[in-house]
């Protein structure tokens, strides 16, 4: 028989249409994976707190820079989501809102939801 | 570890154009994968203009145009042209779907059309459906039974028992909904993907079914059932308008359920 070449495998990411679910859902992922920098980031504040009023100032000036202004917002806005989100799975885990239609309206709510509730954080926090 | 880019030999090349004849109207461009398993060259995409006066309204039918007008080398699997085999399961315009229920009034601009993803290719749009149908196998999809039946009738159901088995016994086995699955992807070897978890939960929701509690038993793993993260490209994709996500959600509702304290 003759040696046929290694069969390819077909494209996958390269050509599959993003759906608003599964944009979401990688989301979900990512921002998990974010807050669990964000709170090594969160641990680094209360050595500095615990260090003295010297290092404590240096963390607050980098994070009101404006590249620290940035992480902060989204570390606020990647909280809301990932809460959100996750509220989002605990009812997919009873059963519900798992129709396509609930599934994509629950999702445009906890986007819209976790990017008004950071903007809120950020306006009445300080 | 999930691979996200395509090893070596499926990286894809240009391929060749097939222009329409010069009085052609309605011209619409196919752009079609194509891999010749003699060539040992790489998959390609070659471009087929199609006159849509000369073609039914279907996707099948501009694939079945360009196989008896344009190139017969083109290969695919069809068969019912009517959305109750499964044969045509294809990545159509970006999401999986059957060729012959597709309109092709549906999309705008060229369509591109490539076998369903992440499978090994035999040739152009035929994907190898070993390791699905061996799935299928595992899951056991027969009626299991202790109880002898009844002497001078069939294993009664009442409706309502009947009913729950709506929106799981319509599958047809296409495949779009698996390989539109990410964790399908990436874990296909463990992972059993919506398509055959729709099937387990179609004999676990069975009234007559008496292996339950087996069944159950041979869900119970890390991988099998519960690489499902609710994703939900399964049921955006079903052809058949059914809904592996809640399917699954279900079993995983019985797994828990079934727990002590």
């Amino acid at each position: 028989m003759n040696q046929r070449p290694a069969r390819p495998l077909s494209p996958h990411l390269q050509v599959y249409k993003p759906q608003i679910t599964s944009v979401l859902s990688i989301v979900h992922r990512i921002t998990g994976i974010l807050l669990t920098l964000f709170a090594a980031g969160w641990v680094v504040w209360l050595i500095c707190l615990n260090r003295g009023e010297h290092a404590l100032q240096t963390f607050q000036d980098l994070l009101s820079s404006v590249p620290g202004m940035v992480v902060a917002m989204l570390a606020t806005w990647a909280l809301f989501y990932h809460l959100l989100n996750g509220i989002r799975h605990l009812i997919w885990d009873t059963g519900h809102w798992l129709e396509l239609d609930t599934a994509r309206r629950a999702g445009w709510a906890v986007l819209i939801l976790s990017l008004v509730l950071a903007a809120l954080a950020w306006r009445f926090w300080q | 570890m999930a691979e996200f880019t395509l090893p070596k030999n499926s990286r894809i090349k240009k391929g060749k154009h097939f222009p329409a004849a010069a009085d052609a109207k309605r011209v619409k461009t196919f752009q079609v994968y194509r891999w010749d398993p003699d060539s040992g060259e790489n998959p390609r995409v070659d471009r087929y203009d199609v006159d849509l006066d000369q073609c039914g309204p279907m996707i099948l039918d501009a694939i079945i145009y360009i196989k008896n007008h344009i190139d017969p080398t083109l290969t695919f699997r069809r068969s019912c042209r009517e959305g109750i085999c499964g044969s045509c399961a294809m990545n159509i315009g970006g999401t999986n779907t059957l060729a012959c229920t597709k309109a092709i009034d549906d999309f705008k601009g060229d369509i591109k059309i490539y076998p369903l993803p992440h499978m090994q290719v035999v040739k152009d749009l035929v994907p190898d459906m070993t390791n699905f149908y061996a799935q299928h196998a595992a899951i056991k999809p027969w009626i299991h039974t202790e109880s002898p039946p009844p002497p001078d009738k069939e294993r009664l159901q009442s409706p309502q028992e009947r009913e729950k088995l709506d929106g799981l016994y319509e599958c047809i086995m296409c495949a779009c909904c698996s390989t539109s699955c990410p964790s399908y992807w990436w874990n296909s070897d463990r992972y059993l993907g919506p398509a055959i978890l729709l099937q387990a939960y179609r004999w676990l929701a069975d009234s007559r079914d008496e292996a339950k509690g087996e069944r159950l038993d041979e869900l119970e793993d890390p991988f099998r059932v519960y690489r499902c993260h609710t994703i939900m490209n399964c049921t955006s994709a079903c052809p058949k308008g059914l809904n592996p996500a809640k399917a699954i959600a279900e079993i995983k509702k019985e797994l828990v359920g079934r727990q002590s304290l």
